[in-house]
């Protein structure tokens, strides 16, 4: 028995090694993301060239800005658990939520008043990639929401604080999505 | 029998995902104000999504995972014997298993549907099934074949292999490890369940327009596809991370076995490129609701399609193939008794191939009607893949070359491969120059090409590794005979019928239609007489594995007296792999090197076989 024990604390890899391990599957991940996003933005320019339609140039604008500002209320959460001040955690994870869902409602209005449609082809792409990228934010705050309900209740600290910068992490990655996506949207001609 | 009430229960809970999903589009559409509620596929994919995902929680996410999600207490069941192949099992050595004998099955199934198109195509005229049946019987031994030469090695093989060979107790994420393989099954329903649909009519490439108008089998197929899709993908980053965070100490990159290093290039391809086919079945599946990605009349454009594709498709073929390769410079090392000739050119090679694999796609495409410009660049980018490829030529040689060659089972296999590959190398370079490819583009020349290599290439490695680690994975020994039989029956038929598959291709036989010219009546005839030949060979395969899974003589720990860590503990392996965790003193393959040792385990309590040096070399 006393085998058995000292064997599994040396094969399960280090405690130091745990978040290395996470960190590095989550890198991973966003980099087969990043292929599929890529391969639409591709595929836009390959349909389209640079052509778009008219589309709300305001309402386009003032989504970025919210979802980027989303980005810094994010990291300040993070930074917060890393500080172990769960209150300002809590309220800004919160906040990224909100954000987020504005963010998603912009999406979803920008669609709703959109004079394309979805059977021409500056349609077609203009729908995926808003709607993939709006999927994966949706996604977000779903996971936003879970970590939240735990952060409440103070399971996050700065000795487990994996959760929320994992959460955190992939936010800034949809983030930096939509900095490729709205230049080739909104931006180009 | 909880794994029974498991797994029934899990399918209760699929079903009704199922059926709730295709509701719940339903109610939305109405809400929207859609004149239509039932909308047919888009209801399809609401009810795939929540099916699959209530699946895998009813299967033993939710308990040992999902929970988790909530601040609740995960728990864990470890169920004795049999019935840990049936749950949530996080154990890679249940993972491999799991995977490979599924794959075998899927395997059977998909060389029965080969044997069905042989059958019909033994004379020229629609002899018992018609047109539309033959494609969907071709559609769906590709698409399952696809699937078997992409999971079968990787999950099965290296799910068991690699974390053994590597030292470590586990995969880095064993969890996400039981998800791959749970995905699986609703993959394999969904893929099944399309001839009730209609059939796959366009074959496994799914090239648009035809894959955009036809029947709803279509939906099923890229559903299932885009999901097998996530199994690969999430598969890979685990590999990789746990060859790079999980290796015993002292087992440097320059001292890991060579089948490792080509699970750990072949991850990367997979990680990065699957993307590519769910992409392009996404895009497919928006097509047909309406969008127009690939609808010339309103701009879009089939050769996207082609493009994102085969930007997939072809790294794919290094999927199947590289695991290949690497399981046969490790038997071929290990069986001829010397160090492993050129290890680092093997390794480059791999390398090599990883870095090239993305950069060739469109040779594909050379007819497809793409800019002649890029004819030249993807014909050169294609033919230099030949170079790190010969370099795993070289290596293989290399190693025989005076070795002394111990010709059991798994060392024909892996010699076969060999062998084997170099034909579907050779016949390669005709594909990739422009001007012979535009002769024998979609014709039998292709079809022998890459059964060639992937058939004789990797699914030979599987057979190899199958018979090598065998006895490591059941602890007992199969009939040594019946397996040198499997071998000379199945190499045989295997080259009867794919060499004179050529010559039809090179007369311009079609392939993917179930009729043909008269003239080459009987060079079919013997083709199909071949391939009935071939497909027998598997009935000794069978009978050999499963009796002696059942009653074969009990086998030893290490049975070819081989070097590296997984023949090095019992057979099969405790839980925890290893009675003690193993340090490494140098390299695998360092056979009749003075003095050399791979791994001791300094903590083992007794001298028996754990304390002592791990294989001395003979």
């Amino acid at each position: 028995m006393a085998l058995a024990t000292a064997h599994h604390e040396a094969a399960h890899a280090p405690a130091h090694n745990h978040l290395a391990i996470n960190r590095a599957g989550l890198w991973l991940f966003f980099f087969s993301e990043t292929i599929l996003f890529g391969l639409l933005l591709s595929a836009r320019f390959y349909l389209e060239g640079i052509h778009r339609e008219e589309l709300n140039q305001a309402l386009g604008l003032l989504i970025t800005v919210i979802l980027l500002l989303s980005s810094v209320t994010a990291y300040t959460a993070e930074t917060a658990i890393e500080h172990d001040n769960k209150k300002v955690a809590s309220w800004y994870l919160f906040f990224t939520i909100v954000l987020g869902l504005i963010f998603a409602g912009g999406v979803a209005y920008e669609w709703s008043i959109a004079h394309f449609h979805r059977s021409e082809s500056f349609g077609s792409i203009f729908f995926t990639m808003t709607g993939i990228h709006a999927t994966h934010v949706i996604t977000g705050v779903f996971m936003l929401i879970l970590v939240w309900a735990q952060a409440l209740r103070g399971r996050y600290s700065s000795k487990n604080p994996w959760a929320v910068s994992a959460v955190v992490m992939y936010w800034h990655f949809v983030d930096v999505v939509w900095v490729f996506y709205y230049p080739a949207l909104y931006l180009t001609k | 029998m909880y794994a029974v009430k498991s797994v029934a229960g899990a399918m209760g809970l699929g079903l009704i995902g199922f059926y709730l999903g295709l509701g719940i589009v339903a109610v939305l559409r109405w809400l929207f104000g859609y004149p239509d509620p039932w909308g047919g596929e888009i209801n399809i994919i609401g009810g795939w999504v929540l099916g699959v995902f209530l699946w895998l929680m009813g299967i033993g996410m939710w308990g040992m995972w999902g929970r988790e999600w909530f601040g609740l207490k995960t728990y864990q069941r470890n169920l004795p014997g049999w019935q840990r192949y049936f749950t949530f099992n996080t154990d890679h050595k249940v993972i491999g298993i799991q995977y490979l004998v599924t794959f075998m099955v899927v395997f059977f199934l998909a060389g029965a549907l080969a044997m069905l198109m042989r059958a019909e195509l033994a004379q020229s005229g629609n002899q018992f099934l018609s047109n539309s049946q033959y494609n969907g019987t071709m559609g769906l031994h590709g698409i399952l074949m696809v699937a078997v030469a992409v999971a079968a090695v990787i999950g099965g093989i290296g799910n068991y292999a690699v974390p053994l060979m590597i030292g470590a107790q586990d995969m880095a994420f064993p969890r996400l490890n039981a998800l791959t393989f749970w995905l699986v099954p609703p993959v394999a329903v969904g893929l099944l369940a399309t001839p009730f649909l209609g059939g796959i009519e366009h074959g496994w490439t799914a090239y648009p327009p035809l894959s955009v108008f036809t029947n709803s089998s279509q939906v099923l197929f890229s559903l299932s596809i885009i999901t097998f899709g996530l199994t690969s993908i999430l598969g890979a980053l685990n590999f990789i991370v746990t060859i790079i965070y999980m290796r015993a100490p002292g087992l440097t990159w320059g001292r890991l076995p060579i089948f490792v290093w080509s699970m750990f290039a072949t991850s990367w391809i997979a990680l990065l490129y699957t993307q590519g086919f769910a992409a392009a079945l996404l895009l497919i599946l928006l097509d047909r609701l309406g969008f127009s990605f690939f609808e010339a009349s309103t701009g879009g454009d089939p050769l996207l399609y082609q493009h994102v594709f085969w930007f997939y498709s072809h790294p794919a073929v290094y999927i199947m193939v590289l695991p290949g390769f690497g399981l046969a410079l490790e038997i071929i090392a290990h069986f001829s008794r010397k160090p492993l000739f050129a290890y680092k050119y093997a390794v480059a090679a791999f390398l090599g191939i990883l870095g090239l694999s993305g950069v060739v796609w469109a040779h594909h495409m050379f007819t497809s009607g793409m800019p002649n410009y890029l004819h030249g660049p993807f014909l050169v980018a294609t033919e230099l893949i030949s170079i790190p490829t010969g370099l795993i030529f070289l290596s293989a040689l290399g190693t025989i070359w005076l070795g002394r060659l111990w010709l059991k089972p798994p060392m024909l296999f892996a010699l076969a491969v060999i062998f084997n590959f170099a034909c579907g190398g050779v016949t390669g370079i005709f594909l990739a120059d422009v001007p012979t490819d535009i002769h024998l583009q979609d014709t039998y020349f292709v079809v022998a090409h890459f059964h060639y290599t992937i058939v004789g290439g990797e699914i030979f490695a599987l057979f190899a590794a199958i018979y090598y680690y065998f006895p490591k994975m059941t602890g007992r020994m199969y009939s040594e005979r019946l397996a040198k039989l499997h071998f000379w029956w199945m190499f045989i038929g295997f080259n009867a019928t794919f060499f004179l598959m050529h010559l039809p291709g090179i007369k311009g036989m079609n392939r993917r239609i179930a009729d043909f010219q008269s003239e080459l009546d009987p060079l079919n005839l013997t083709i199909s007489l071949a391939a009935f030949l071939l497909g027998a060979s598997f009935l000794v395969f069978i009978w050999n594995m499963v009796y002696s899974w059942v009653r074969g003589p009990v086998a030893e720990a290490n049975p070819w007296q081989v070097r590296t860590l997984e023949w090095q503990t019992t057979s099969p392996p405790p839980h925890e792999n290893f009675p003690a965790p193993p340090v490494v003193r140098g390299g695998p393959y360092d056979y009749g090197v003075p003095g050399s040792i791979h791994a001791t385990f300094p903590s083992a309590p007794s001298a028996g076989f754990a304390g002592a040096p791990a294989g001395g070399g003979q």
